[in-house]
């Protein structure tokens, strides 16, 4: 099945935006200019938690070269959010009428003829608030005299996910030993190297059009003609080019917003671009967690039970939260078979910036927390940790009850794979150790909150006369080369070759809706779209050249590399652009055009899909400074059948990198509600200086669910990491450090506590 | 302050330009000229996604006032490509998949450029060429893919078209 001969998939292309990219040409929203367009800049709360007493902007709209100013009021006050299925959870304004609840948080905006003209007008704005107490951590705002951030909204608490399957207490019964861990795991900035940015155009007739980034046009598509009251149809998204999003950029943001509001209000384009700060501030981050983890198991390493606890710092809004709180529950089981699990988790509303989504999506938290505490019973009761995740994880076709079907699973090879390469390295110098950690992750989610009518993915093929491509979707490429996919996808698929394809995307005025890139869905969703809509083209081609070749029905016919032939007989055919010249005659010139779409059914309540994987971190550790270098990176991962190889190790050497850092340089700590690192200097990523080599293998695996036995890579490998960096850490001190990121602070007082432990003894 | 004339040399051709002299170099080549390949990514020097060449070396052009270049020769990411080929780091670039998002690859390849320049054909070690571009961050693809490009053409394995 997956040792199909291809043509196109699997071979090494470049992506079809290369030649944009590497030469200049590539707009981003941040590069559009419009004739008349005025600049936007942001009036923010420097107050965690305050009521908005009075705003009066009448000095900064007499300002020479303003040309307006908007609050609150200027707006119809809808609260908005991407749950917006479920009207609780919609519960920011952003730019708010009554409250302030961070620091950061919009509370007007200004439009200029120039940017520093909108910024200098930005302190003539004069807003009395009536300050009020505030709250930042979690545990602290659960508890019953924390200050009320949402009124109504009891203890804080925002939402709350129960997981559970089997007899827990039963299954805890059956354990031969119990252990229990609390971690605090950190939060991340998405930190996209383009800022957040948009230019706004509202016209005369009643239609918008926004430029901006976005991970999904169709989702800012639809929030924007929300909250301003228009038809979505009557709102134009347009991502030219989007300068990364790792899962921040597809809920509606304030340069989005703001920039609408001053062009409905001022009938001129507006363009307002976040400054690094603003964007560190005030977009979102992810979601910072506290877990409690019980885990119960047999001597010989068999899971029973486990019962985890978990509160996250869900800060001032939902947003895209209350999935993370879902997702970092379920994956906090993964990649293993528990006889009983229950998962409890707490996302509470404190005075910070909102959390949200970050590649991964909660589950880096989750598998944190378990592959660690994983290792350490595995040293507790000394037992082999390859040989403990290969006795209890996922194999191919396994329901985790109630919740979800697997079907491909490489999880065994990947294990074999990292034990094989950890052996090969053999005894390794003091302080120096390998962590490893298992885990898995969805092909797409199958949740449906943003209430959309439409089919998670649909695809619009039209072949011209010369039998070139054009190939219309809704996913959105943010990088990781999904117009590139999809365009592997439809080469193969109608068997012509990658240069006859033109990839339509980013654009809702014509382009079908899709979800867009969150949650891994592109490759198996939009690919499935993809797939289908060229075999709809393909069969309407075939069915002319049955007529025309005049051969036995009982052949089959296919098109590979332009050539339309009898697959029994591949000398036998003819000129692909010869059959699409003749079918256009036949159908009185219209032209051949294939329509496909997907949405999941029958697949349970997470995913169609599962990618596995295993990592693995050789890390060493200056027992003075506390210092860690990491000398490499192992990867065996299971995505199913490969489409793009160049960009599919792109993609696992990039979540290396961005995993990394939230193992242990990135950090956000606040203080008084204020983030104390908004910028490249004190925020640290990781640099070419810093990454080790990070090769990756993969295990051969068809998903049945994906085109092409396809389905996740690139999101899943951000799980991993800061676990087996950990580990490794473990392996080679004996340390257990259970808080994020693991600085060399951390790790030189983990080794004075285990040298006064050792003393005590 | 008064505006100022501004006469330099970008991707080798002449403009003259009528600036305020706190421009930035990254304003004068983006707004003032349109160049827009050029990006932006921080406010405080950090991230190298504005680094052009003047006279030869990397800058961060936020980093400069555009009057400070007076008769200077810039190149930006326009520049590289020369009647429509390719320099070798874009090729090497696109044959390794050295970029995702793209946002950070005009300032990426412009230090990998003049890294490449300075070595006067000596093969750099792996960790030479990480410190070549240690200025600049890129978000999406772990330098590693950077890294062997830049290595490839240091090899030799690309050759001006």
């Amino acid at each position: 099945m997956s040792h199909k001969k291809f043509s196109v998939i699997n071979t090494p292309v470049h992506n079809i935006d290369g030649i944009a990219k590497v030469t200049g040409r590539a707009t981003y929203a941040f590069d559009v200019t419009l004739p008349g367009m005025l600049y936007g800049k942001i009036l923010r709360s420097p107050h965690p938690h305050a009521r908005i007493i009075s705003i009066d902007t009448s000095k900064a709209e007499q300002f020479p070269g303003v040309r307006g100013v908007v609050t609150g009021k200027d707006t119809l006050g809808i609260k908005q959010g991407i749950w917006r299925r479920y009207e609780e959870l919609c519960d920011e304004q952003i730019l708010p009428l009554e409250k302030v609840r961070y620091i950061g948080e919009p509370v007007a905006a200004v439009a200029a003829v120039t940017e520093e003209i909108a910024e200098q007008a930005l302190d003539l704005i004069d807003v009395e608030y009536e300050v009020l107490p505030a709250v930042y951590e979690p545990l602290e705002a659960i508890k019953k005299e924390a200050p009320t951030i949402h009124e109504g909204v009891e203890r804080n608490i925002n939402v709350t996910r129960h997981i559970e399957w089997g007899d827990v207490d039963e299954a805890f019964e059956e354990a031969d030993y119990i252990r229990e861990d609390w971690f605090k795991c950190s939060g991340q900035h998405h930190m996209c190297m383009e800022t957040r940015c948009a230019v706004s155009n509202f016209t005369p007739e009643g239609k918008l059009t926004v430029y901006t980034g976005t991970q999904s046009a169709y989702y800012h598509q639809g929030l924007l003609a929300g909250v301003l009251g228009l038809r979505e149809g009557d709102v134009r998204v347009i991502a030219p080019y989007t300068g990364g999003g790792f899962g921040g950029k597809f809920e509606l943001d304030a340069a989005q917003f703001c920039s609408a509001v001053l062009s409905m209000k001022l009938h001129k384009p507006v363009k307002i671009v976040f400054t690094r700060e603003e964007d560190f501030i005030a977009s979102k981050r992810r979601t910072p967690m506290f877990y409690y983890v019980r885990t119960g198991v047999k001597k010989d390493g068999t899971f029973c039970a486990r019962e985890s606890r978990m509160f996250s710092n869900g800060g001032a809004y939902t947003g895209m939260g209350a999935t993370a709180l879902y997702l970092t529950g379920f994956f906090h089981s993964f990649p293993y078979k528990w006889k009983g699990y229950r998962y409890d988790g707490y996302r509470v509303y404190t005075n910070t910036m909102p959390s949200t989504s970050m590649r991964g999506f909660g589950a880096p938290q989750g598998m944190f927390c378990s592959e660690t505490q994983i290792d350490w019973i595995c040293a507790d009761l000394g037992l082999d940790p390859f040989e403990v995740r290969r006795k209890n994880g996922h194999t191919p076709g396994y329901e985790v009850p109630g919740q979800a079907f697997i079907g491909s699973c490489g999880l065994e090879e990947c294990i074999d794979e990292i034990e094989k390469w950890a052996k090969a390295k053999g005894e390794l110098p003091p302080n120096r150790g390998i962590g490893i950690s298992a885990c898995g992750f969805m092909t797409g989610g199958i949740f449906n909150w943003f209430d959309t009518p439409y089919s998670f993915s649909s695809a619009v093929v039209t072949i011209n006369v010369d039998g070139t491509v054009e190939l219309y979707v809704g996913c959105q490429d943010i990088g990781q080369g999904s117009n590139t996919t999809m365009a592997i996808i439809a080469a193969e698929t109608l068997g012509v070759k990658m240069e006859d394809i033109k990839v339509h995307s980013g654009d809702t005025d014509h382009c079908p809706a899709d979800l867009g890139a969150w949650g891994s869905r592109q490759t198996l969703m939009t690919g499935n779209a993809v797939k289908m809509a060229c075999e709809d083209a393909k069969k309407q081609l075939l069915e002319f050249a049955y007529a025309e070749m005049g051969i036995n029905i009982v052949y089959d016919l296919d098109i590979k590399d332009r050539w339309v032939h009898i697959v029994a007989r591949p000398e036998r055919g003819m000129k692909y652009e010869e059959l699409v010249q003749k079918a256009l005659r036949g159908k009185d010139g219209q032209r051949i055009m294939g329509r496909g779409y997907y949405t999941p059914h029958r697949k349970g309540m997470i995913s169609p899909a599962y990618s596995y994987m295993m990592q693995a971190v050789d890390a060493e550790i200056d027992p003075e400074t506390g210092k860690i270098k990491i000398h490499e990176v192992m990867t065996a991962h299971d995505c199913g059948q490969p489409i793009n190889p160049l960009g599919l190790v792109g993609q696992l050497e990039g979540a290396a990198s961005m995993a990394l850092g939230y193992a242990y340089l990135e950090d956000m700590p606040f203080e008084d509600g204020k983030l104390m690192n908004p910028n490249l200097v004190d925020y640290k990523v990781i640099r070419s200086t810093e990454m080790p080599p990070s090769p990756s293998i993969e295990v051969d695996t068809y998903e049945e669910e994906g085109p092409y036995g396809a389905k996740e890579a690139g999101e899943g490998l951000t799980n991993p990491t800061a676990a087996a960096l950990d580990n490794a850490v473990f392996h080679a001190m004996g340390l257990q450090i259970k808080e994020l990121p693991i600085t060399p602070e951390r790790i030189r007082k983990a080794i004075a506590e285990k040298k006064a432990q050792e003393a005590q003894k | 302050m008064e505006k100022q004339v501004l006469r330099f040399k970008v991707n080798g051709d002449e403009y003259e330009i009528f600036i305020h002299p706190k421009t930035l170099l990254a304003e004068a080549i983006r707004d003032h000229l349109g160049l827009t390949g050029t990006k932006r990514g921080c406010d405080t020097v950090s991230c190298g996604a504005c680094t052009v060449m003047v006279n030869g070396f990397s800058v961060k052009s936020c980093s400069v006032l555009a009057i400070q270049c007076q008769d200077m020769e810039i190149t930006t990411v326009e520049g590289l490509e020369k009647n429509g080929k390719l320099s070798p780091v874009q090729r090497a670039f696109l044959d390794h998949g050295s970029y995702q998002c793209g946002f950070c690859t005009p300032g990426m390849l412009i230090s990998s450029t003049t890294f490449l320049n300075e070595l006067n054909g000596k093969v750099p070690s792996d960790m030479e060429i990480r410190e070549g571009i240690e200025g600049n961050i890129c978000r999406c693809t772990g330098y590693n893919s950077i890294v062997r490009a830049i290595d490839a053409v240091a090899q030799g394995k690309y050759k001006e078209e």
